[in-house]
Parts: structure tokens; sequence; C-alpha cells
């Protein structure tokens, strides 16, 4: 744990807010799916919580953030509404998009929040691209690509460091790496453990943090954020994070032991990050249970209101395909 | 103001007339302008024209990703077999995003490759693979056939908020054509009747529709007369002017470079036997590739792909006037 987090009062109660309400939406979207009110595939962030709240909560709406498969906390920490999310897991017109797009494909541009395609790693190339037009543009904006340890083997990644690293973009690669590659561990898919280390020889700044201590990954994140802002770039941090929840719901996780409690306490970013903030004065217990409570109610409200919204006209699956 | 100029001249054209008038506009790729001297260097710099590594997968994705924040990119991709090292981003990221966002974003960018150049070289840069990007909605196509086309197109590529495949034919960079001057635009999905007949209708995409036009002569000499239809745009496809004009002769030869499944000419075909069926009075005949890969000897070559020869045969076979092989 970083003894001397620049965190403030201020700072780490918007933090355990948002990833109370990335919790609690994640643990309410499993139940919905087991009772079939939520369509398709499904893959939680439970465990994650941290590294969306840290990262998206110092960014600003015209910031621009790709993410993955796994990317309902991402939407949810860069500003995306709740009651917009749920809708578009529940497949309603009220959903961000219409329920075309679904769990995978969330798309919230009044946050700036750019994308999550479903392709491991096919979002990088695009990030390269919002870059290349913050730097064209000379503005102070900067680009945040979440990809998880999967995504590094892939072409996609190589190709995406090495352009980034040579035309110097403002470009945040945020690597969540829990060691789990959909089904398989780490071990299995490559001989280097941190990518942190497979980016080396490109030369530019690279961190590797735990991801279940979030206030070490908020000041990681501050210190590139603080470059990027002046145009620099690019830069990589590595969050060692867990994944509480199997690759998607429903997976029987046969190639994993049962997750022993204790270790899940230890990595719990949310237990880790409330007991940090109350010991270190910045919140106490009362407020951090009416942070819960409000959570749960801002996600039964947007569980209700996507259930009284309309299923979308399916006339707009012919309308949407071109601009 | 028209004035004679090549082909390639024209699409370079395009490009600066629209990079002048659209400061979004970007161009890059590989070895674009590899020389400071180049003159879209020189009018634009080197943040506007870039040179990228040999990266399709990154090169084609920043396309998108640049169209989504605004700008309107160019991507050099030399080869349209190139395209295939990135097809996640081709057809999965690019045609796909503003649909999955419930139209929240537009996807502006120009993917630009040569096709089809038959001169030796050969299994995987002669392809003429247009066909299978039919196959994906969002993206559209575009074949310019002549030097005014190669521009108007370009800059109607640029201006689309879309993407699109824009596609030259690398045997058709030297020839030349009346081409205007300044700002001009041939919009998507209007076909143009190349040659008017009453006898036959010959639709032909891309480098076969000069060959469909030379065939036309010949057959007039004997008198046939074809008329010649370049869709100029696979996707969109005009199938009103091509109805409209088989209704009109009630025989359809089609002419194509790329192969005959899975390809250009198989989705028109299949469009006049639905919709046209009533004013065919003979089976559609296509004149295309053979479904092999291009070979590399001059006499193989030329033995699988279609020409004028192949196109004329084709339409006395659908006027009876020569026997249909087996």
């Amino acid at each position: 744990m970083t003894p001397d987090s620049a965190l403030d009062a201020e700072e780490a109660h918007e933090l355990l807010r948002t990833m109370w309400r990335i919790r609690l939406f994640e643990e309410r979207v499993g139940q919905l799916k087991r009772n079939l009110q939520v369509h398709g595939l499904i893959h939680l962030s439970i465990g994650g919580e941290g590294v969306a709240a840290a990262v998206c909560g110092q960014l600003r709406d015209d910031d621009a953030v790709y993410s993955g498969h796994r990317a309902h906390g991402h939407a949810i920490a860069k500003g995306a509404p709740i009651n917009g999310v749920m809708a578009e897991l529940m497949g309603r017109d009220s959903g961000l998009c219409h329920g075309v797009g679904g769990s995978m494909h969330l798309v919230d541009t009044d946050h700036g929040f750019m994308g999550a395609t479903g392709v491991v790693g096919g979002n990088l190339p695009l990030a390269l691209g919002t870059a290349l037009t913050q730097h064209l543009k000379g503005t102070d904006q900067v680009t945040v690509a979440f990809f998880g340890d999967g995504a590094v083997q892939a072409g996609h990644f190589s190709e995406s460091i090495n352009l980034a690293a040579l035309w110097e973009l403002p470009l945040i690669f945020v690597c969540e790496n829990n060691g789990m590659a959909e089904f398989t561990s780490r071990e299995e898919h490559s001989t280097i453990e941190r990518v942190s280390d497979v980016v080396a020889p490109y030369g530019f700044e690279r961190t590797t943090v735990n991801g279940s201590d979030v206030p070490a990954v908020y000041d990681a994140f501050s210190r590139f954020l603080t470059e990027a802002r002046k145009g620099k770039g690019p830069y990589l941090l590595e969050c060692v994070t867990y994944r509480r929840r199997g690759h998607y719901e429903g997976d029987p996780e046969k190639y994993r032991d049962p997750v022993a409690e204790q270790e899940w306490a230890e990595r719990d970013p949310l237990a880790r990050m409330t007991e940090r903030a109350i010991k270190q004065g910045w919140i106490d217990e009362a407020t951090v249970n009416a942070i819960e409570r409000e959570a749960a109610a801002e996600i039964e409200a947007a569980v209700a209101g996507a259930r009284e919204s309309p299923f979308p006209d399916p006339e707009i699956a012919r309308s949407l395909v071109y601009a | 103001m028209a004035r004679e100029i090549p082909y390639i001249a024209a699409v370079q054209e395009a490009i600066r007339v629209e990079m002048e008038r659209d400061p979004t506009v970007v161009f890059y790729g590989q070895d674009v302008a590899p020389s400071d001297e180049d003159p879209l260097v020189q009018a634009f710099g080197r943040e506007r024209v870039r040179v990228s590594p040999i990266s399709e997968t990154a090169e084609i994705g920043m396309a998108v990703g640049l169209a989504l924040a605004g700008y309107r990119p160019v991507v050099e991709l030399l080869m349209t077999e190139f395209m295939l090292v990135a097809m996640n981003q081709v057809v999965n990221e690019a045609p796909r995003l503003r649909y999955m966002s419930g139209g929240q974003v537009k996807v502006p960018a120009v993917f630009k490759a040569g096709y089809g150049f038959t001169a030796g070289w050969a299994g995987q840069h002669t392809g003429s693979i247009y066909g299978m990007f039919m196959g994906f909605p969002g993206l559209k196509i575009a074949l310019p056939a002549t030097p005014a086309d190669a521009k108007g197109l370009m800059a109607a590529a640029i201006r689309d908020d879309n993407p699109v495949c824009y596609l030259i034919n690398y045997l058709m960079v030297l020839e030349h054509g009346d081409v205007p001057e300044g700002e001009y635009v041939v919009p998507f999905g209007e076909a143009a009747v190349r040659r008017d007949g009453s006898d036959v209708t010959i639709v032909a995409t891309g480098w076969t529709v000069g060959r469909a036009l030379a065939a036309a002569e010949t057959l007039a000499q004997e008198g046939i007369q074809a008329e010649v239809i370049d869709p100029r745009t696979l996707n969109p496809l005009d199938t009103a002017t091509i109805l409209a004009s088989v209704e009109k002769t009630g025989r359809l030869v089609i002419a194509d470079q790329g192969t005959r499944h899975g390809g250009a000419s198989a989705v028109i075909a299949a469009e006049v036997a639905e919709h046209g069926f009533g004013s065919l009075k003979a089976p559609i005949t296509q004149v295309t590739a053979l479904d092999v890969t291009v070979p590399y000897s001059e006499p193989m070559e030329a033995y699988v792909l279609p020409n004028e020869e192949k196109i004329a045969l084709g339409v006395r076979q659908v006027l009876g006037e020569a026997p249909v092989a087996a």
C-alpha cells in the first residue's frame, strides 16, 4: 500500500462512490442474467472496479476512452448513466445504443466513452486514431485504451504499441492483467509475466502496480496523465487485478480452483479501499454505508426504468446501417 | 474545364483538392511520400501526410479512430489483398461501430487500394476480391473505371460519412481521359450508361468496362447493339438502372474481373433474376474470372481472366448466336 498517496478526502469519496456503483451494478446484472432478464453474453468486472474508478475518475468528458468486452465498469466510471447502461443490457430502446450494441459494444459519446469492441485487442488501433486527432489539434486531451493481458499476444497490440511510440501519441495504454486470458492462465499464453516488460524496448514510460491498491493506481495514472496532457506519450500502466467472476456469466470455471475467500478479501479493491479510506480519515463508516445505499437505489431505479422502457422498434435495425 | 490526364493523376488530384478544402482530411500509408519533395507533403506537411509502418491492422484501425473523432482519413493500402491482413478492422470495426452505437458515431474513412494487377503479380497481389466486401453492410465500395470517375469517386468517398473501400485497377493507372478541374464529385450509387444499345445489356465493373466497350464495337459490326452499364459503386449498387436496361434489352451479360462464386457478378445476377425475371428472354451469362487463384505464367493468367473476346462471346451466347459451353 502506498503510504503517501496524493489522494485527498474528496477524491477518495468519489472513488468509493464509483466503485460501489460498479460493484452493485455488476452484481445486479449477474442476477438479471441468471433470471434471463439480461440477454446475451455478459462479462462482469468485479475485482476491477478500482482501476476503472481511478483511471476514468481523473479524465474529462472530452478525453476518449476505448474498452473491450468487459466494459461496464469503464463506461460507468467514464460517466455513462447507469440507467442507460442497464437498459442497453436489457435490450431496451432507452439503452445507450437503443439495444443495438449490448454489453460488449457500449458507446456513450456524450462522456467520451468512444467505444467498447468485442474482439480482444481490436480497440487498440482505434485509440491510435483518436490520439492522433488530439496530437494534430494540439489540445491537452488524451486517449485511454483499456485491454487485458490476453490482448497482448495478438498482433494488433504490437502494431499499436509500435505506432503510438513512433508517433509519440498522447495515449495511455491501461492493461488490466488479471492473469486469466479468457479460460487460461497467463503462463499458458506467454513467457513474459509482466505486460510492462513486453513494451520495454520501445522506450516509453511504463509501470506495473497492484490493481487492488486503488491509491497506487490513482497515483501512477495521475503521473502519466499529467505528462500526456502536455501532448507527450505514449504510456503504459499495468494493473495486476483479480477477476472475481468467470470469463462470462455462466462460465463453469473448471479451469480454476474455487476462489478462496481469504484471497478475495486480500485482493478485493473495494474492501481494501474502504479500509484504507477510513484509516486515513478520508471518510467515515456511516458515509460509506450511505454511498452503498445510494448506489443500490440508483441501480434499482435503473432496472425499474429499463423494465418500463419499450423494446426498440425493430425497424431501426435497418435504418442505422449508413450515416 | 476538363483536360486529359492519367487515371492515377486523377486520384491524386482528388486527394489534393479535398485536403485543400477540408483540413480534417489526412493521408497516410506505407511508402506514401517517401521524399519531402512529394507534392502532397509540400502542400500539407508531414503532420497530414504520413508514412506508416507495414501495419495494416493499426493503419486501418487508426483510420477508424480518426474518423470517430471527426477526421476524414484516407489510408493508402497499396493492394486490396493487404486488407485481408486487417479484416477485423475492415469488416468488424469500421462498418459496424456506427450501427452498434445506435447511431451515435460515424466513420468517414477511405481505404484506398489497388486490385486486378494481372501483370504477372500472381496469387497474392492480383485478385479482384471486392465482391466479399459486399457482404458487410455499412461498408461502401467504389470501383472507378475512368480517369474522371477516379477523381469524382475519390472526392465522394472522402466526403461520405461511412467507411469506403476505394479500389483502383492497377492495369488502368496510365490510361488517359478527360477529367474536370477543381472540385469534382461523382455521387455513389448512380450507374453510368457508357454506351446505349437495344439488343443486350452488358454490366461491366472497373477494368472490364473498357473491355466491354471494345467488345461492343466489335459486336456493332455484326449488327448487335450492346448497352454497357458501369455501376461505379458496388455498394450502394444501382440496381434500378440495371433493371431498366434489362427491361429494354431482355438480355444480360455481366463482366467482372473477380471470381464467380461470392463475387459482384453473382450478386448482380441474383438481383436481376429475382427482380427482372419477367424481362429476360434468355438466361443471364456471367463472364468472370475462373474460380481459381490467379496464376503467374502469362498464358495461364490470360486463360483464367475475362477479356474482350470472352465478353463478346458471352453476348453472342445470350443472343443464341454462339453455342453455350457445357
